[in-house]
């Protein structure tokens, strides 16, 4: 039996929403944010949000690190793509992400000529530049705190073997700013935040408690199953209810207070903080990271002179709106009509963990929302 | 290294220009692997004792690695359209065969295949009978791609969707994903063979048993897109919809551990092996155990049932007890980031 077997059947689930409910009755609706795209679809893909008693709303936050890319980064990299002698590695996500140009996108470049690849890890894209020395292989650093070391790691490894032909484009996002930011904006009303399991692993549990003793609000860092996720928003609620907010760590077999000292200095080593454009929320100025002067060599905007420019938002896109929480993806103009999975303006819908795409897919308008 | 494999024998473009070397590739590979009557005639097309009503499909097969766990291109050419035709209610009696091959390739390695197509040929039941081999510059081609066209003879009438009403039973004959999340893995260079191998088979045993043990009213075998799209290709336009439970299907611990890692969705993953059947209610219990039987039919399982609840969608009733949509998938399945 999987050691987590019970997380992903906890069993109780109807007793615990009773509970839920019960907890709630006469009060006004409880908001909790989430800020993890890996939460988002996890809510959607257990079907949590169809059982949660109606009072309970639950919000996407900026959590998709694609979705918090400005369009006119994309732009860019869409450019760099089609220049003869690059090979763009790339994970996944980002290859159907439109820029200003709808339609236009890596999947299309590739389609037309540009060298793109999907790859799982960033060491396979340095595996890429060690099998075509005489092209120039960018790999694109998009994530989180979660991606971070990783990708440090990978530019400290194409340092110590000397190549030439590999860089790295940083687009990596802090969490804690952006956090901040959205709570210090005058159209913020979120009780309670699920905090992202997989960033915890990393920063530590720790790392979030400026959210309960700077602004006295309650959080709970949650992992992914569904036994998890309901037993952290019960526990929000709770904590709601009773007007006793608690940092709470629900996902202790995997995030130590402390986190992984030995990933975060890995990341330190290779990465500064540095101001960075989030969509939605504007310029951060400890939003991102960047890599460092010692390190310049690896490092794909000073290699090819990229600005990372914010460019155009497309005209009724609401992605931003969608990604600060203040508006529900199916409350776009655009939403399944001009923008759909297949079709899509803007990030939120293309990637797998937009807030927009799990809507879509899971038909969330349908819950009452 | 470069010495070794200038001695190895490769495929050149004069293999694929009609001339001497065609008629060799023919006599010292294709007849012996796949001698039979029609085709020893080597007329330009094989003339064929037929029946009423035939049954006719055709696919190409274009995947990479061509070889996986679990099988290779060759196996997956023969099953793949073997199993249509069974789909649609023919017994598969004959196969066209066609090569593109791109220069260089290695002819060991084209012996593989075709040991692998006279294989599972024989297995099904089926004959060779008339085929082409093309090849191409170097470049121009991946590796190998293989074109089958089948021919069976219809042994039931199957009604399709239209004939689909409330209450009827949803049937897969085994774990889903299987294939897709194999192939996967191989691209990925993550595991070895023994972890996880591709579902890959024909499914002339498992379709005969279904069709003698209940009133089917549809079948097909969930390839590209899965379980989830296949389904939706039977509700879409339709006045009913259809309710999957999260804990009836049949997912292998390998295949699950594989999609969580590269981010994929099993019920979205292609089965090479596997059949989806919609059968009226009372008969659901006695096709499940007619297939459990069978060889490759030991995970069948009831998975689902149609309803009126959401015309047109298929869902899932998750273990938590909520409700999932399942739509169409949109295009590839892309792996998730972090």
């Amino acid at each position: 039996m999987r050691y987590d077997a019970v997380f992903r059947n906890p069993g109780n689930a109807e007793q615990v929403i009773r509970q839920m409910a019960d907890r709630l009755t006469g009060r006004d609706p409880v908001r909790l944010m989430e800020i993890c795209g890996t939460h988002t679809m996890a809510i959607a893909r257990t079907g949590l949000r169809s059982l949660l008693p109606e009072r309970v709303k639950l919000l996407s936050g900026p959590g998709c690190p694609v979705c918090v890319t400005p369009a006119g980064v994309m732009d860019e990299i869409l450019e760099l793509s089609s220049r003869p002698g690059i090979r763009i590695a790339s994970y996944g996500d980002l290859l159907r992400v439109p820029g200003s140009t709808p339609g236009d996108c890596l999947l299309r470049r590739k389609a037309m000529g540009a060298l793109t690849e999907a790859v799982y890890s960033p060491m396979d894209a340095i595996a890429l530049a060690e099998l075509n020395p005489e092209e120039e292989v960018v790999f694109l650093g998009v994530g989180f705190e979660t991606t971070a070391p990783g990708t440090a790691a990978c530019i400290r490894e194409a340092a110590r073997k000397g190549l030439r032909n590999f860089s790295v484009l940083c687009l990596l996002k802090q969490t804690e700013p952006a956090l901040r930011a959205l709570i210090e904006a005058p159209d913020f009303h979120v009780d309670g935040f699920l905090c992202p399991g997989h960033v915890a692993a990393i920063t530590g549990a720790e790392a979030f408690r400026f959210l309960l003793e700077e602004y006295g609000l309650p959080a709970v860092i949650s992992g992914f199953e569904a036994g998890d996720l309901l037993y952290s928003v019960s526990e929000l609620i709770r904590m709601v209810s009773e007007g006793r907010p608690e940092l709470k760590n629900e996902y202790i077999r995997l995030v130590k207070p402390r986190g992984n000292e030995l990933a975060k200095k890995g990341a330190e080593m290779v990465f500064e903080p540095c101001c960075s454009l989030w969509r939605g929320i504007g310029e951060l100025p400890e939003g991102g990271l960047a890599i460092r002067r010692e390190y310049e060599a690896w490092d794909a905007a000073h290699k090819f002179g990229l600005s990372l420019r914010a460019g155009r938002e497309l005209p009724g896109c609401c992605c931003g709106e969608v990604i600060r929480g203040g508006k529900n993806p199916w409350e776009c103009p655009l939403f399944g009509k001009r923008c759909t999975p297949s079709d899509p303006v803007g990030p939120c819908m293309v990637s797998g963990e937009g807030a927009c795409a799990a809507a879509w897919r899971y038909r969330l308008w349908e819950n009452g929302d | 290294m470069q010495a070794e494999n200038a001695k190895k024998e490769i495929i050149t473009l004069d293999y694929g220009s009609g001339g001497e070397k065609t008629s060799r590739l023919i006599e010292s590979m294709i007849l012996p692997a796949f001698d039979n009557p029609a085709l020893r005639v080597l007329g330009d097309g094989a003339v064929l004792k037929g029946g009423e009503r035939l049954v006719f499909s055709a696919d190409s097969f274009v995947v990479t690695p061509w070889r996986f766990p679990g099988g290779d291109i060759g196996k997956l050419c023969v099953c793949g359209t073997v199993n249509d035709v069974c789909m649609a209610g023919g017994r598969p009696e004959y196969l066209s065969l066609s090569f593109i091959i791109e220069e260089g390739f290695p002819a060991e390695d084209l012996e593989t295949i075709i040991s692998s197509i006279a294989r599972e040929a024989q297995k099904a039941g089926v004959s060779i009978v008339t085929g082409d081999t093309k090849v191409v510059e170097r470049g121009k081609g991946d590796g190998i791609y293989i074109n089958t066209a089948g021919i069976g003879i219809q042994r039931a009438e199957i009604p399709g969707r239209s004939a689909i009403c409330r209450g009827d039973a949803v049937i897969l004959s085994g774990s889903a994903g299987c294939h897709g999340a194999a192939v996967m893995m191989a691209r990925a260079g993550l595991l070895g063979d023994d972890v996880l191998r591709s579902d890959c088979r024909s499914l002339e045993e498992l379709s005969r048993a279904v069709l003698e043990n209940g009133t089917v009213r549809i079948m097909r075998d969930p390839t590209r897109g899965g379980v989830a799209t296949t389904l939706n290709e039977f509700t879409e336009g339709m006045p009913f919809s259809i309710e999957l439970t999260e804990e009836w299907i049949p997912v292998e611990p390998a295949v699950e551990a594989a999609c969580e890692l590269l981010g994929l969705d099993p019920l979205y993953c292609a089965c090479e092996g596997r059949l989806l059947a919609v059968v009226a209610q009372e008969d659901a219990d006695a096709v499940v155990e007619a297939l459990r039987a069978l060889e490759g039919g030991e995970g069948a399982a009831r998975i689902g049932t149609v309803t009126e609840i959401h015309p047109g969608k298929v869902f899932l009733k998750t273990r938590l007890g909520g409700i999932r949509f399942l739509p169409k998938l949109s295009g590839q399945q892309l792996p998730r980031i972090c």
